[in-house]
């Protein structure tokens, strides 16, 4: 009989290895799942895996590992933030859409108009945006004690109405043939998020993507706040025992979270999607969670889980039009990651033992 | 009495790098009340968990009645006639007495028939308590008379009691020993651990004691000092913590009029608490677990609010000001719950000292953190508190639980606090470095501090501090000095005397 015995200390070794044992397994479940669907399995796992990065396309794919990599990433470090101390922030799907809203909406607001203030000033109310979407569950948990999970998921569908509402209304092209959407501003200098060096896929977003990797692992591990944010996610009285104060520590986390969800939407419209438009939201906000919960909490491992997330997607794309498989299959797959990753977390805290039962 | 009734011989039981128990032997006869003594980490607990069937041992014999007795688990135990109160309860606050115990059955007759059995049971071993009740509003001494007449419902033949007198008052725990002994006339043998000699002197029959896992002596202890026995646990002899405070006369922290609400719903709002300590002096505060010991250790840590006025140090108005400001000011606290309240279980020492000492031993500058001061402050509290543990990188839930408390309560006097509050600075830990943390909080007040206790161990407060008071429902008597008090007295005060309403027993 197996059972679980718990360490003494959670093992810091296994901590680093637990992701790397969820991606293999994830690996060989996958492989079952194509092999029953009729594919290849060895194949379909290169495709995801292998072609993006070395590929005979991968010219085209690399760049789009940090396109697509980017948000994800920055918008998990965000999230990452508030899960350590135990807030749940599962709105950032909105926070990026109102960014990106609030980013776009100052751009346009200047448009013919070339300076080179515009795209900072987009930037600062980008963040400022998903700032504020993401503060709006913050003060309500605070001043009504309020679910900040249902609050915040919730506010995703407002600001996915409003996403509509501008695509339609104020933000629309008005040189736009009566189609819905803004003017694109890879089309207006001042606003455009270029690439910095063509071809690379290196935006500012991914400059700010680094950036806040850099800020978050300080913030943890050398700043009082984020200790501060540490203590509350294990021990919620010794933290306030020791003088955090949890409705500051709530509107902090919060705030960061939104905050960096709306830079990554202000980015996104400004780059590689370039306008407003009704389906200008793909997911991003809630696959971060994921991405968080892949790279362990940690800065560093959320860069890693945000380019193999990023990684899988492109490659599923791809096992989709060369191998024809089907797009739920690709999602099943991208699922099981997640699956594993927190069922293997519980060998952090135990070990395997193979005998007999006995309670110590 | 041919055969005993119970009769372990050789018992040995090993984990990973600890021996637990090493060929302990025991005898406990038909109606006899057997003590087990030891410090913490002895082996008691495995002991009995292995009566109890909650751990197979790697050798040795057991025999009930003369017949082998191995229990697989717990149930097996019970069956056999084992029942078992354990110092921890586990009840449901917000279900009645009887559904408790009906959950804890193998199979619950129809709750009126268990109602009236419960009424029966407690009358009969004079354990007053009504089946209905919600166990959320029942006092710790009336928990423990579920979780005692659980067992007594099964009709047991032996029945283990794990430190059933920490939480109770002088007078419950009288009554409490009527109940023993009326079930001990009935036959019943009972096997009672406690580190409570004076208890063990009063009540049992025979004793064990047991040290590093083995058994180092037996003893009549009618026959034997209390000193004696706490010897034989240790293995040396015991300093006895000496205070040289005396009380200047400066008022280091006052209370007045002090009210507050409980933040729990099972929890005990202060009511109009007023006090003062001067520097020099230790205020001891007794009381039964639940009558609002954390609340007012939350309240004087900062950790709950207070209406401005009503908590002040050395005239300064401490309401709205945080645990961490007051810490700068030299107000500390620390509080019972070691594991999730006093020290984040699964952070490193290093980490927990980073918690409570980040200002007082300048662990941060411009909000950036020190790690490296930080890890000296650890390390230096593991070595004046005699902390075992092989490094301050080690996670707190890691250290014993004794080990722990030292490490709590260092980590507070070595921050030189001008005002010390701490709820239970010994619970749980044993006599030796209980000695060791009582003369640190009197070398504390020693140096001019003024220290509040709380503790549920009378004893110990009378043991070490000058004035004491008694908190009841939420209320706090006026202090009076500990020097001729007597138990009567105390226990009267505990009860919620305060020279108003008597103690109802």
């Amino acid at each position: 009989m197996i059972r679980l015995e718990k360490r003494p200390q959670p093992s810091a070794a296994m901590s680093w290895a637990t992701p790397l044992l969820a991606v293999v397994a994830t690996m060989i479940f996958g492989g079952v799942l194509f092999a029953v669907l009729g594919k290849d399995p060895i194949e379909a796992i290169l495709t995801i895996f292998w072609e993006p990065l070395f590929g005979e396309f991968s010219f085209f794919y690399r760049p789009q590992l940090l396109i697509k990599g980017a948000p994800l990433v920055l918008i998990a470090i965000g999230l990452a933030l508030g899960f350590k101390a135990g807030i749940w922030n599962i709105g950032a799907e909105g926070q990026y859409i109102v960014g990106a809203i609030f980013g776009a909406g100052v751009g346009l607001a200047f448009y013919p108009a070339e300076s080179v203030f515009i795209f900072p000033l987009m930037i600062v109310a980008g963040a400022l945006g998903g700032c504020f979407w993401a503060l709006i569950p913050g003060f309500l948990k605070v001043r009504f004690g309020t679910n900040e999970i249902l609050v915040s998921l919730m506010l995703v569908y407002v600001a996915e109405q409003l996403l509509a509402s501008m695509s339609l209304g104020l933000l629309k092209n008005p040189e736009g043939f009566g189609f819905p959407g803004s003017r694109n501003l890879q089309q207006y200098p001042s606003a455009h998020n270029a690439e910095i060096i063509a071809g690379t896929g290196m935006h500012w977003g991914v400059v700010a993507a680094l950036i806040a990797v850099i800020f978050a692992y300080v913030l943890l591990t050398r700043h009082r706040l984020g200790f501060a944010i540490r203590v509350t996610g294990e021990a919620p009285r010794a933290a306030k025992f020791g003088g955090v104060n949890p409705a500051r520590l709530v509107l902090f986390c919060l705030g960061m979270s939104g905050l960096l969800a709306g830079l990554a939407g202000m980015f996104e419209v400004s780059g590689p999607s370039g306008q407003i438009s009704i389906d200008f939201n793909v997911g991003y906000g809630f696959t971060a969670i994921i991405v968080a919960f892949l790279g362990r909490l940690i800065p560093l491992g959320i860069l890693f889980a945000g380019l193999l997330m990023s990684l899988s997607y492109i490659g599923g794309d791809i096992a989709q039009s060369q191998l024809g498989l089907p797009a739920a299959a690709i999602q099943v797959f991208q699922g099981m990651l997640l699956f594993f990753l927190l069922a293997l977390d519980v060998l952090t805290n135990y070990r395997l033992r193979f005998g007999t039962a006995e309670v110590a | 009495m041919t055969s005993p009734l119970l009769s372990l011989s050789g018992l040995t039981k090993a984990y990973p790098g600890v021996v637990a128990n090493d060929t302990v032997s025991l005898a406990i006869g038909f109606g006899e009340i057997h003590a087990l003594l030891g410090e913490n980490g002895a082996g008691k607990s495995t002991l009995v968990k292995m009566i109890y069937g909650l751990v197979k041992p790697d050798s040795g014999v057991m025999k009930m009645r003369g017949e082998d007795f191995a229990p697989i688990d717990p149930r097996a135990a019970r069956a056999a006639g084992v029942g078992m109160v354990f110092q921890h309860f586990s009840l449901f606050d917000a279900l009645s007495v009887a559904e408790n115990i009906a959950l804890g059955m193998e199979a619950p007759p129809p709750m009126a028939t268990l109602a009236n059995r419960i009424s029966e049971v407690s009358e009969n071993y004079g354990l007053p308590l009504s089946p209905d009740r919600t166990v959320g509003d029942l006092s710790a001494g009336e928990r423990q008379r579920v979780e005692i007449i659980r067992c007594l419902l099964q009709d047991p033949k032996l029945l283990i009691m794990d430190e059933p007198t920490s939480v109770l008052t002088p007078q419950e725990v009288e009554i409490l020993f009527e109940t023993l002994r009326k079930l001990k006339a009935e036959g019943t043998a009972i096997l009672y651990i406690s580190h409570k000699l004076e208890e063990i002197r009063a009540l049992c029959d025979a004793a064990t004691i047991l040290r590093g896992g083995k058994n180092v002596g037996t003893c009549v202890p009618r026959d034997t000092s209390a000193r004696e026995m706490a010897e034989l646990m240790v293995g040396s002899t015991l300093a006895t913590p000496k205070g040289t405070a005396h009380a200047t006369g400066d008022v280091m922290l006052s209370v007045t009029g002090l009210s507050a609400a409980s933040p729990s719903a099972f929890g005990m709002a202060l009511k109009d608490i007023s006090f003062e300590v001067q520097a020099g002096e230790v205020l001891g505060i007794g009381g039964v677990a639940g009558n609002g010991q954390d609340e007012l250790l939350g309240v004087l840590s900062g950790e709950l609010p207070s209406t401005p006025g009503m908590v002040q140090f050395r005239g300064r108005d401490l309401s709205g000001i945080g645990p961490e400001a007051r810490r700068g000011l030299g107000v500390l606290a620390a509080p019972e719950e070691r594991l999730g309240h006093a020290a984040a279980p699964d952070m490193s020492l290093t980490e927990n000292a980073m918690l409570t000492g980040m200002a007082r031993e300048e662990l941060s500058k411009g909000g950036m953190l020190n790690w490296t001061r930080a890890r000296s402050f650890a390390e230096r509290i593991i070595a004046d508190f005699d902390v075992r543990t092989p490094g301050p990188h080690n996670a707190a839930r890691s250290l014993s639980g004794g080990n722990l408390q030292k490490f709590v309560i260092g980590r507070e006097v070595l921050q030189r606090p001008e005002v010390l509050v701490v709820n239970q600075p010994t619970w749980g830990v044993d006599a030796a470095a209980a000695a060791d943390i009582r003369q640190a909080l009197l070398d504390l007040a020693a140096g001019g501090a003024a220290l509040v206790i709380i503790s549920q161990d009378l004893d110990e407060l009378m043991e070490i501090s000058d004035r004491f008071a008694a908190l009841n429902e939420g209320r706090l008597s006026a202090p009076v000095p500990t020097a001729g008090l007597d138990v009567e007295q105390i226990g009267l005060m505990l009860g919620g005397a305060h020279g108003m309403e008597v103690a109802h027993v």
